[in-house]
């Protein structure tokens, strides 16, 4: 077992990015990932990684030569944050449409305009659709753990898709955590050297990317989502594995204080620490209040949370993100798509809260809470609502 | 001199590669300049080779599935980025020769190929980026000078007067209304190691150059003149006749550039007038004689500022 050290997150990501041994790097700058990408320079400078570094040109080379390495089959890692994702946009759809499983973390930023470099879920909200994982983590030893697995996910011969680990900028990106790294020989074994079916190769030659003529684009792109949606069974026994190896269990649904639950806040990433501490002081309090927390967002795992608020008469759904003309926060819609099917289901209160950095406090989850009680008796009148912000 | 280049003895009649990478029936339009172009280059290259291929008429042409023209491995991701897709094979190829998961010995050129929309407009960051970073690449630009893929738009490689979709003539337009973009110039100022222009009409000089550029280490830049009869409004049989005038009245001339050194291919000591090279084509049949006065008037100054550059 590794040691348990004190680490800013992003440093600890890209040693977790070293001993998953990533043989090739192509990344630009972008705050909050620049210290990810920084210390992985270091890594491949100082010679501790055996990498190539590709100092690109722009996120778009970034995720391009990502792909041309993958797909050669070199293990490769990249990561950006807001503007930088967006500007990706075009290429993150051709990467599980050709089934090449780079793996990606993304510090999670609000996008421009008003241009801003602090924390919300704008960026991969708007690339929800891509047909990449996605994964969110709550602290610093998760986004280790995740960017770990996220390797032996993606390059698993039944999965081939490309994954996305979530962190949010700032508030877990650059905070200082107590984290342990696995030992190189025990990552080693959790995680072979990639070796996908197919690659650019002379010795065999192939054809990747081909024109899907209206004939074979419908077929192409079924068999794309069923393959994706079949991920989930093997994402389940990597973590069980995980957990047997390290002893940290990773599920879909993270649940917190949810029996006898009366309302539950939902939320994603870093923002489960203080809601936690929230849902602490209201039980306190004599509230019955729970936690649910997806980890895993892409393929959404709906038996998993269907079951989690199972019995449950209120769900407060928080969205660090807005769709702006829509019919509620990114989060808050799909929890209702999810729900709708359901005989029984919980009344869906969708707030949308911090964004652009605007810190949510004990007290906003505590406002939330005590909001969706009093929604349990009394329908609201708007899809969603907002938390934390200023009314002049 | 490079001293790979020193040890290469060139291709001739009697030595062309029998091997055919690019396999014919591809669907390209009867009498393609750039297809017949993509062959040479192909037949140049070998089979040791991974190709990037930028969105376009050839991508496009050669790889409808479940078809396929290509008999090496061949890769299309989008169009902007065929020299960011070549950087990260020519990296992973590198690592994986250093971590043994690769035979370390065996060179496996890295190509990528894109027409003048996808080198000249939209790709020509993700171009710059690959040849500063100075990846082992060879980079293609199949000119056909306009975006032919898409319905004959016009691109900055489109040539000055020439009519497209969207550079048509009329009551204010003489069709295209500017130069075009001098792209192996902006290669040759990134301190490349080789740079060369090449034309379908001259073939062993076009394979010569796509072999040196592969031999070099280091990025080299190739910018070939690639003749549409579906674009150009001429006839499929004249492509390569075509071809042939464009650097006869030194409209395309034929050059390298070696470590910055530049040296003419083919002098033309008795050029053709410009008039017979564009009466030839629907494209440019507006022109009045005062247009044509003008491009001959450009034509010969540039072919004098690549002569004086020759001469340094």
């Amino acid at each position: 077992m590794g040691k348990r050290i004190a680490k800013e997150v992003s440093i600890a990501i890209a040693d977790a990015v070293k001993l998953a041994r990533a043989e090739v790097i192509a990344a630009y700058p972008i705050t909050p990932q620049t210290h990810i990408v920084e210390h992985l320079s270091e890594l491949v400078a100082n010679g501790e990684l055996d990498a190539e570094y590709i100092t690109v040109e722009s996120e778009h080379s970034a995720i391009s030569a990502a792909l041309g390495a993958v797909a050669t089959g070199a293990r490769t890692f990249t990561s950006t944050s807001a503007q930088g994702l967006a500007l990706m946009h075009e290429i993150l759809f051709i990467a599980p449409a050709l089934r090449l499983p780079v793996v990606m973390v993304v510090a999670n930023r609000a996008l421009s305009a008003p241009i801003s470099i602090w924390n919300d879920h704008s960026d991969i909200m708007a690339e929800r659709d891509i047909g990449w994982i996605q994964m969110w983590a709550e602290n610093g030893q998760e986004a280790v753990d995740l960017v770990i697995q996220a390797f032996r996910i993606a390059e698993d011969r039944n999965v081939m898709f490309p994954t996305i680990v979530n962190i949010d900028g700032f508030t877990l990106s650059h905070v200082i955590e107590p984290v342990e790294l696995p030992d190189q020989e025990e990552v080693d074994a959790f995680l072979p050297p990639f070796r996908p079916k197919y690659k650019l190769d002379p010795r065999k030659p192939l054809t990747m990317g081909p024109v899907g003529v209206p004939e074979i684009y419908f077929e192409a792109k079924r068999a794309q989502d069923e393959a994706f949606r079949s991920a989930r069974r093997v994402i389940n026994r990597i973590w069980k594995d995980w957990a047997k190896r390290f002893g940290r269990e990773y599920n879909a649904v993270e649940t917190y204080r949810m029996e006898d639950a009366e309302v539950a806040l939902m939320i994603l990433g870093s923002m489960a620490e203080t809601a936690m501490t929230a849902v602490d002081k209201m039980r306190e309090a004599g509230k019955k209040v729970g936690l649910i927390r997806l980890r895993l967002w892409r393929p959404f795992p709906v038996q998993e949370f269907r079951k989690a608020v199972a019995g449950l008469p209120v769900l407060a759904v928080i969205d660090r993100a807005l769709c702006i003309g829509g019919v509620g926060g990114p989060l808050g819609t799909e929890v209702r798509a999810a729900l709708y099917a359901a005989a029984r289901r919980p009344r869906v209160v969708n707030f949308i809260a911090g964004l652009g950095g605007r810190d949510i406090t004990v007290e906003d989850f505590e406002e939330m809470a005590d909001r969706a009680a009093f929604y349990r008796k009394k329908r609201p009148k708007e899809a969603y609502e907002y938390i934390g912000v200023r009314e002049v | 001199m490079i001293p790979e280049l020193a040890k290469f003895k060139g291709f001739s009649i009697k030595n062309l590669p029998k091997e055919e990478p690019l396999a014919p029936g591809h669907r390209a339009c009867q009498g393609c300049g750039e297809v017949l172009a993509l062959r040479m280059v192909m037949k140049a290259l070998g089979t040791d080779v991974i190709v990037c291929n930028a969105t376009g008429c050839m991508e496009i042409v050669t790889s409808p599935f479940p078809h396929t023209s290509w008999r090496v491995p061949w890769i299309h991701i989008a169009f902007e980025n065929a020299a960011a897709v070549a950087s990260g094979v020519e990296a992973a190829l590198k690592v994986l020769k250093r971590h043994g998961r690769f035979p370390k010995t065996r060179h496996v050129d890295v190509v990528a190929i894109a027409g003048d929309g996808g080198t000249a407009d939209i790709g020509l960051q993700a171009l710059s980026g690959a040849l500063e970073r100075g990846h082992d690449f060879v980079y293609v630009c199949l000119d056909n000078e306009a975006y032919m893929n898409t319905g004959v738009q016009r691109s900055s490689c489109t040539p000055y007067g020439a009519m497209t979709t969207t550079s048509p003539p009329g009551a204010r337009s003489f069709g295209q209304m500017t130069w075009k973009k001098n792209v192996p110039a902006i290669a040759v100022a990134h301190g490349i190691p080789y740079v060369a222009t090449a034309s379908p009409a001259f073939f062993l000089d076009l394979m010569n150059k796509v072999k040196k550029a592969a031999l070099v280490k280091g990025p080299a830049y190739i910018h070939i003149y690639a003749p549409c009869p579906t674009g150009w409004g001429t006839k499929g049989e004249d492509s390569i006749k075509l071809a042939r005038l464009a650097v006869d009245t030194k409209v395309f001339p034929l050059y390298e550039v070696i470590e910055g050194k530049y040296y003419l291919t083919r002098k033309v000591t008795k050029p053709k007038p410009v008039e017979e090279y564009l009466k030839a084509q629907r494209r440019f049949r507006h022109l009045t004689p005062d247009h044509i006065a003008e491009i001959q008037r450009r034509v010969d100054a540039e072919y004098e500022r690549l002569v004086k550059l020759s001469e340094l």
